[in-house]
């Protein structure tokens, strides 16, 4: 059997498993730290970037002044831009490995287990 | 510019056709299911699939627009490069591990999970062509100015012909390599694209005692530029307020665009697990990351060795500041080999939009929508998929012919805009709000991507002024160049709203299926052995 998006979850768990699963704790707990982590930071880095265009468009005298040489506050902020970007992508990676795949990973194997039949069909999917 | 050696630049060219043909060959001898052309039997390590998302992001747009707009306009050109990076953070945190969990080919696979399958497939395909349109169309003007510039080639026929070649010689990579084939020769041109730029980088920074404040203050120092503005922003954008307006809808369109472009998203399908979908983006990040900062210098390196009065009256104008720079440093060799590099990126990067597109029309409309998913073989698929790799190839050479000497960064900021309002705010939703439904997937898609598209035909981008696609004409009856700053908030209301207006409950079944395969990884899509 092919794969074609129609019969993907043929076999797999039913749909009440998986709303058993949803419900359970530590689903909800893996969803809570997901989103307690992402929501944020995504609204701060967003934030970021809106002060620093906001402050192109309508500050361009502030941008402009120098801080050393031709350097000036808007190369700076633009390189914080480079700064924040590489942190934060740091700190997720080290989160989700930290926080999130050990959990994901055990939930994942009960899944897969309680399925075993269904998933070695699965894995003859693609061949 | 008698210093350019047409012979030169095209044998250097014809070396990295010849070897990536050769690989593309080899890796073409596993390629037999839907799994393997479409998503190289998710083999790829994240460390490989970073890289080759490098070579997919790091367009002609990036390479040749940013380095001529940051030559040109300064500060304001640096922004793409900011816009461009930060984006990747939304893909990161909110969609490439959750996607790569959730869906088996495209980006239709995850928007159509938990809705009704046809017309949420043919919206998320109907879009995943616009988007590749939009995308393919840039850099295909790329690849003609370059053609002007480097290979030394005058008159309408002989560039033509040019890309025509190019054109063929990408349908040859999709066709034969399928994903495999295209992934490699996109790991070799993000290899060769940040070597070479590295190199350029070292040499300008070394030509000014490896000071920038220097580079910055000889760029400023030309005669014929625009002086101590092109440090600060506001060079290009800081005119009137609606300018300013148009710098903020470019800024919006940028940040937001990444994550809902479909030859992106589809590059997460090539690793095994979502682990490696993170850690290849990580790695995505650090080299995209690094090439921008390089292209800073790049830009007002080519301001200061160049000059703004060389760089405009050049053929092919603000996208030709990258190549005279390479020519101003290190003379014919190293603008051959910069050359080739750029010729490359058009290459790679239209060929993994062939293969997405492609992959949308044949698994989403022909296997999903045509066939309802009933009695198809992979075979058929991917079949179907090569004969519409072979049409969009065609017409990406015709556009190619058509759209020649528009600033490439420009056309690319369009994509992304219609990215961004047709297809990022349905992937959020989906992956993140349990009540989202059918209806408001299909409000948010049609009416972010009409709302887009028509906003772009009545701007001042399509008519009424002078460096238009239509100069001649005047129906110009939105003020904005970018569309974003309406389409893409426009895109994210109609979700909703058709969500709270319609009666239809979301599948609870599928809901709970989709974000516990999402988070955990539970029956996601595996590699396949060889």
């Amino acid at each position: 059997m092919t794969g074609t998006g129609y019969e993907r979850d043929v076999g797999g768990p039913s749909g009440d498993q998986w709303r058993e699963v949803q419900a359970g704790p530590e689903f909800s707990e893996l969803r809570r730290r997901l989103r307690v982590f992402v929501f944020p930071l995504t609204a701060f880095f967003l934030a970021w970037y809106l002060l620093y265009v906001l402050l192109a468009v309508y500050a361009p005298g502030f941008m402009a002044a120098p801080v050393a040489g031709n350097i000036n506050v808007g190369i700076v902020f633009g390189l914080l831009q480079f700064v924040t970007t590489f942190v934060i992508t740091g700190l997720y990676a080290s989160y989700a490995n930290r926080r999130l795949d050990p959990i994901a990973d055990r939930l994942r194997g009960r899944i897969e287990g309680t399925s075993a039949e269904a998933a070695t069909e699965g894995e003859g999917e693609d061949r | 510019m008698s210093e350019i050696n047409p012979v030169l630049n095209m044998s250097i060219f014809g070396a990295f056709v010849a070897v990536t043909l050769f690989i593309v060959f080899r890796a073409s001898r596993n390629t037999n299911t839907a799994a393997d052309y479409y998503a190289a039997g998710r083999s790829f390590t994240g460390s490989q699939n970073g890289f080759a998302i490098a070579g997919d992001y790091l367009s002609a747009a990036s390479f040749l627009g940013i380095c001529g707009a940051i030559a040109l306009n300064g500060y304001d050109g640096f922004l793409y490069s900011i816009g461009f990076l930060v984006a990747w953070l939304v893909a990161l945190l909110l969609v490439a591990e959750l996607l790569r969990n959730t869906g088996k080919f495209t980006m239709g696979d995850v928007l159509a999970f938990r809705m009704r399958q046809r017309p949420v497939r043919a919206a998320a395909a109907l879009a995943t062509l616009a988007v590749s349109f939009f995308y393919l169309l840039a850099q295909m003007a790329g690849g003609g100015s370059l053609v002007n510039l480097l290979m030394g080639i005058e008159g309408e026929v002989g560039q033509a012909i040019v890309i025509a070649v190019v054109g063929v010689v990408m349908i040859l990579y999709v066709l034969i390599g399928g994903m495999k084939g295209t992934t490699w020769v996109q790991i070799i041109k993000a290899g060769l694209l940040i070597a070479g730029a590295l190199v350029m980088t070292v040499w300008v920074l070394g030509l000014y005692g490896f000071n920038l404040s220097e580079v910055l203050g000889q760029a400023a120092a030309q005669p014929d530029g625009k002086g101590q503005d092109l440090l600060a922003p506001g060079a290009k954008y800081g005119e009137n307020t609606l300018t300013q307006l148009d710098f903020i809808s470019l800024a919006l369109a940028l940040v937001l665009g990444t994550a809902g472009l479909p030859h992106v998203l589809m590059r997460f399908y090539t690793v095994p697990t979502a682990k490696e979908a993170r850690r290849s983006v990580v790695w995505a990040i650090s080299l995209i990351g690094l090439f921008y900062l390089f292209t800073l210098v790049l830009g007002y390196g080519a301001g200061a060795l160049v000059g703004p009065e060389e760089i405009s009256t050049a053929p092919g104008g603000a996208n030709a500041a990258a190549p005279l720079l390479a020519l101003a440093l290190g003379g014919p060799l190293l603008l051959g080999f910069i050359a080739a590099v750029a010729f490359a990126t058009i290459l790679a990067v239209v060929a993994g939009l062939t293969i997405t597109a492609s992959a949308s029309f044949a698994h989403d409309v022909y296997v999903n929508v045509i066939r309802r998913g009933k009695d198809s073989s992979a075979i058929n698929e991917v079949k179907v998929a090569r004969i519409t790799a072979l049409v969009i190839g065609a017409c990406a050479i015709a556009g190619g012919i058509l759209a020649k000497n528009q600033n490439v960064a420009f056309l690319v900021a369009l994509a992304f805009a219609v990215a961004a309002s047709a297809n990022l705010p349905t992937i959020l939703y989906t992956l993140f709000w349990k009540r989202f439904n059918t209806t408001g997937a299909l409000w948010s898609m049609y009416g972010g991507l009409s709302a887009a598209i028509v906003l772009i035909i009545f701007s001042p981008a399509v008519s009424g002024s002078e460096t238009a696609m239509i100069p001649g004409a005047d129906f110009a009856l939105f003020p904005l160049s970018n569309p974003g700053l309406v389409s893409i908030p426009l895109s994210f209301l109609l979700g909703w709203l058709g969500t709270m207006l319609s009666k239809e409950k979301a599948d609870p079944d599928k809901q709970a299926e989709m974000e516990v395969r999402s988070l955990t990884g539970a029956g996601a899509e595996k590699a396949v052995a060889h």
